[in-house]
């Protein structure tokens, strides 16, 4: 069933509106969807500029190219624009809004409107963090986490920054709400619980942890602006405040923060693998419970950040124990991915190589999690570079790659036209060595006794950093490479039809680039989202 | 190709129920600090309720409660394609509103006048609890007293659409949301007004 690119432009051109107008104020999901994606995308790189600049510094001991103040501003900088303005709206906002309402048949998301006012809330969220970074006594220096009582005292701008955090935070609550009544009011018909796509499964239990865990950190960073505004002495001891009550408060949300950042991308991976297998996927049923497991049980482990904290040995062992809890959901899902490849007719085209990439360094970040999760091992490597190479395995490797994998996958479907394939795989090659070189190094570097956050570093150190900075060169030489033939290709590239992957998910039914509306008629779901035998190869 | 307008009332309700879930949670996350600075310091804490004014705490509560009713009645008669007693009941809603946060300005004002505000010199030199103890009063209050603003404000809005005859019998689900929402502001207030009046 390989159509032709089809004359008609689809939601590209039927709107009332014109001009940036029928962007900004557009209530359709796809092109909010394009709205977040692009933003995202634009942070995304402010970030990864960030992070090669602290790359640079680390590259020798002593001032490379930056001064101890500038750094610390630095990694504060890069970890509040990659957390809060990249990954946790990356998969969910951008392809959740995307592709999630026409993969379960319906015309938009439940509310439309509070959707275009989520997008809204990101931007102005955005621009009072950027505020913050030039304004005041100049850009936090706290590091992404906040903690009192430094965050309470520092001269920088916090007050404006965690302002910021919290507008961000109430847009991705107004998401969560948007996808959950999503799903549960808007199926087609036949769209049964048993035959939502996976990507929905993960988004829907990614939007009840949006939902239920983000007010504890609105109320947290309100805390923190009276404490710096009026000086409550909520956190401070010295007028019988406790600063651990902060980090509870901070991990009770930032925990299963992360599993806001992941769970989508195990959803990605779900799509991919496979449609580029030819066989449905293993496990169906276990793959959909183990996102809601993991988001269950990802929201009861967030005392394994504080085992150094002081907390007490009680809370310690009780934390460590919950935490491995999780690794048994997570598990599932990788034996269910790697078991739909057996006997597979695996396709290795681009989309397929990031999602595999995806499931080997999720392995990897998710077992040097488990060194962290244990209160043994943690106390030897805490705020360690170990620590900062398994955040980045799990969350560049994981999550970022299954970004990544979905650009390929799904913007051909809204564009029309697609990349080229062979740059494509260079482009994946070079940052697949290159994320190696940098961020198993650092694991070995944290091993060996390297703290994390540190300006400088004693000169044993010195030959891994800088084969860690080398790899980060190696890594955004084919970041460039990747950005450049995507996009160039869905502007200019090779057309393509309604199903270029052969997939059996709804939005591979409906003509490509998507009618507004999405489908002509309410859609009436027959079979499963991997049941490949009405869906051709083209 | 232009389909009808989409109108899902229980998806309408079933979202709203959703944005009080993180409501409550918003609070819940001062609940957990009294509870826990309760614990460690029942002493001063114990002292420093004794200063909260019960008077003023049981007038609020019985202003709100009533608020609460009116919101529920303006409900009812929007069913009932009332305009008028809708309107009317929305507007006692907001006067009992208006009433609870002239209160709360004296009842604050009385208290910074006595020397207790956060950072103030007598909580300063005040056994160490009493000062986490006001630090949380005025936190609460204080996200409370917006909490009620903001729902004065919205139903305020709903009044004009019901003027408006957008919102009537055949769709009033905008008007149940914002009672919705007010009770739930009434709700948290039933949780702080023991917790900080009465019990200790």
């Amino acid at each position: 069933m390989s159509l032709p690119a089809t004359s008609s432009d689809g939601f590209w051109s039927d709107t009332g509106k014109t001009g940036i107008a029928s962007w900004i104020f557009s209530t359709d999901h796809k092109r909010i969807g394009l709205l977040y994606l692009y933003s995202v995308l634009g942070f995304f790189l402010v970030g990864v500029l960030l992070g090669v600049l602290l790359r640079l510094e680390l590259m020798a001991p002593g001032r490379t190219i930056m001064g101890p103040q500038t750094y610390n501003a630095t990694f504060t900088v890069h970890g509040v624009v990659m957390i809060f303005l990249f990954i946790i709206p990356s998969i969910p906002a951008s392809f959740g809004n995307l592709v999630m309402p026409i993969q379960i048949g319906a015309r938009d998301v439940a509310f439309p409107r509070l959707n275009l006012f989520s997008w809204w809330l990101y931007v102005i969220g955005a621009v009072i963090v950027l505020t913050a970074l030039f304004t005041g006594g100049g850009p936090p220096d706290t590091g992404w986490t906040f903690y009192v009582p430094f965050s309470a005292k520092t001269g920088t701008n916090v007050s404006l920054a965690v302002l910021g955090v919290f507008v961000l935070g109430f847009s991705s609550i107004l998401t969560g709400i948007n996808f959950v009544t999503t799903i549960h009011r808007l199926r087609a018909e036949g769209m049964t619980w048993g035959r939502l796509p996976l990507f929905v499964w993960s988004l829907y239990a990614t939007a009840w942890v949006q939902i239920l865990a983000t007010p504890i950190i609105a109320i947290t960073l309100v805390l923190v602006f009276v404490e710096r505004v009026v000086g409550t002495g909520l956190f401070d001891p010295s007028r019988g405040g406790d600063p651990i009550m902060f980090q509870h408060l901070f991990w009770i949300y930032s925990h299963p923060a992360v599993y806001i950042m992941i769970l989508p991308a195990m959803g990605v991976i779900s799509e991919i693998i496979p449609v580029f297998s030819r066989k449905p996927i293993f496990g169906y049923k276990m793959i959909a419970f183990s996102s809601l497991a993991i988001a269950a049980a990802g929201s009861v482990v967030w005392g394994h950040h504080m085992y150094t904290s002081g907390m007490s040995d009680t809370a310690i062992l009780v934390f460590s124990f919950l935490t491995f809890i999780v690794a048994i959901p997570s598990a599932i899902k990788v034996f269910n991915w790697v078991s739909t490849l057996y006997k597979g007719s695996i396709s290795l085209e681009a989309p397929m190589l990031f999602a595999l990439s995806f499931v080997l360094l999720f392995s990897i970040g998710g077992l040097s999690g488990l060194v962290l999760g244990a209160a043994a091992t943690d106390i030897h490597v805490h705020d360690t570079h170990f620590v900062v190479g398994h955040f980045h395995y799990v969350m560049f490797g994981g999550t970022g790659f299954a970004f990544f994998g979905a650009l390929h996958y799904w913007l051909p479907k809204f564009y029309g036209r697609r990349y080229a394939e062979k740059p494509a795989l260079v482009a994946w090659a070079l940052m697949f060595v290159g994320f190696n070189i940098m961020y198993f190094t650092m694991q070995v570097l944290g091993i060996r006794g390297m703290p994390r956050r540190y300006y400088d570093y004693l000169p044993e150190f010195a030959r891994l950093n800088l084969v860690a900075t080398i790899g980060s060169w190696i890594l955004v030489l084919g970041l460039i490479i990747l950005l450049v033939n995507l996009f160039r290709g869905l502007f200019r590239g090779e057309a393509v039809g309604a199903n270029p992957w052969g997939g059996a998910t709804l939005e591979w039914s409906i003509p490509t680039p998507p009618p507004t509306e999405n489908f002509e008629e309410d859609p009436v779901v027959t079979h499963g989202p991997y049941d490949f035998k009405g869906a051709g190869k083209p | 190709m232009s389909h009808p307008e989409h109108k899902d009332y229980t998806g309408a309700k079933f979202g709203m129920w959703l944005f009080l879930f993180t409501e409550l949670l918003l609070f819940g996350g001062l609940f957990i600090l009294y509870a826990t600075y309760l614990t460690r310091y029942p002493q001063q804490f114990a002292a420093g309720g004794k200063e909260l004014n019960v008077v003023f705490g049981t007038a609020n509560t019985v202003i709100l409660l009533t608020s609460s009713l009116f919101a529920a009645m303006a409900v009812t008669s929007v069913q009932k394609g009332d305009r008028t007693t809708t309107l009317r009941l929305l507007g006692l809603t907001v006067l009992c509103a208006a009433i609870f946060m002239v209160n709360k300005y004296f009842e604050w004002s009385a208290k910074i006048h006595h020397g207790i505000y956060p950072g103030s010199p007598r909580l300063g030199s005040a056994p160490l609890g009493e000062s986490v103890f006001f630090g949380l009063y005025y936190v609460t209050t204080g996200l409370h007293g917006l909490h009620v603003l903001v729902g004065a404000g919205l139903l305020s809005w709903i009044g004009m659409k019901v003027n408006h005859g957008k919102i009537h019998q055949g769709d009033f689900v905008t008007l149940e949301n914002g009672a919705l929402y007010w009770h739930l502001v009434d709700l948290v207030w039933i949780f702080i007004f023991p917790l900080y009046y009465l019990i200790l």
